[in-house]
């Protein structure tokens, strides 16, 4: 006799299982921008990760979609409370792109056109949870939402996941970004509701 | 945030949607006993003086950021938590705040 599971009726899970603690479901994706909203040629765009050592690796745009590149469908949780099931991606992962790093850093400091800067532990990027994504719905990325590339780490609140992402510095101590230094939890798992400093 | 106060309706411009500075009334009043848009602040990314109703202020975002008229850098955010708020002045050298004589 089959054993009954939750998979049984063929039912999918309500949204509402889906959605962290304080998260409502948003059918559209919302445009959230603490500035002007930066346009970066692709043939200016680059890409360098720097180390605790001073060494620094660069990516121009050819050279970045010339990698190896991987299709993500992922759900999205902004610290705003909005959440965003099943959007999908196309991007390179941070493994691809640090694996010839060499680095004894524990953080990483990621920068933005336009200045945006956020924090998180540099194993946060590894292991298959981020990428430096370019395209969105099979349509090149906007820079509404971030184009012509982000940082996608969707395990996170998605403050995380910089728009017009532009580097990443490797860090021995950890450096608070942009929103972590003005209230905004230093992690942000979205699971464990860390909004603010102190959750 | 913000968007619970009354300065709702101030004009968005058109290049990323931000407002003038009076957007921040509201949350600094919470904060400070006097209208803080009447103060004059200089920015200490280009030294530009003005007053903060002047500012550019981006809402649609996890805070409020005031940036500069003259040079786009911050002057002034604000977020708002459940029981607490974090005002970061860094881009602000000074604020001459009237008063009554």
């Amino acid at each position: 006799m089959a054993i009954v599971s939750p998979g049984f009726s063929g039912r999918r899970r309500s949204p509402d299982a889906q959605l962290p603690p304080g998260q409502y479901l948003a059918e559209d994706f919302p445009v959230l921008t603490a500035g002007p909203t930066p346009r970066v040629p692709t043939d200016r765009w680059q890409f360098t990760v720097g180390t605790e050592a001073g060494q620094q690796h660069t990516w121009s745009w050819q050279q970045l979609i010339e990698l190896p590149a991987e299709k993500i469908t992922t759900d999205i949780h902004c610290v705003t409370k909005w959440s965003k099931l099943g959007t999908r991606w196309k991007g390179v992962s941070l493994d691809v792109l640090l694996e010839d790093v060499e680095t004894a850093a524990d953080f990483a400091l990621v920068h933005s056109y336009g200045g945006y800067t956020t924090n998180l532990p540099l194993e946060d990027l590894l292991d298959g949870q981020a990428w430096v994504a370019y395209r969105y719905d099979d349509e090149e990325l906007t820079p509404e939402h971030g184009g012509p590339a982000r940082l996608l780490v969707p395990h996170l609140y998605f403050w995380k996941s910089a728009k017009w992402v532009r580097g990443i510095r490797l860090l021995l101590e950890d450096e608070p970004g942009f929103w972590e230094s003005a209230g905004y939890h230093d992690y942000g798992d979205p699971w464990r509701e860390q909004r603010y400093q102190g959750d | 945030m913000g968007d619970d106060h009354t300065d709702r309706d101030h004009t968005d411009h058109t290049d990323g949607g931000h407002v003038d500075g009076n957007a921040l009334a509201g949350d600094l009043r919470e904060i400070f006993a006097v209208d803080l848009t009447a103060a004059t602040g200089r920015c200490t990314g280009c030294g530009h003086r003005g007053s903060v109703a002047a500012l550019r202020v981006y809402r649609n975002a996890p805070g409020l950021v005031a940036r500069c008229p003259h040079c786009e850098e911050v002057v002034l955010r604000l977020v708002r938590g459940r029981d607490r708020a974090w005002l970061d002045l860094r881009g602000t050298v000074s604020l001459e705040i009237p008063l009554p004589s």
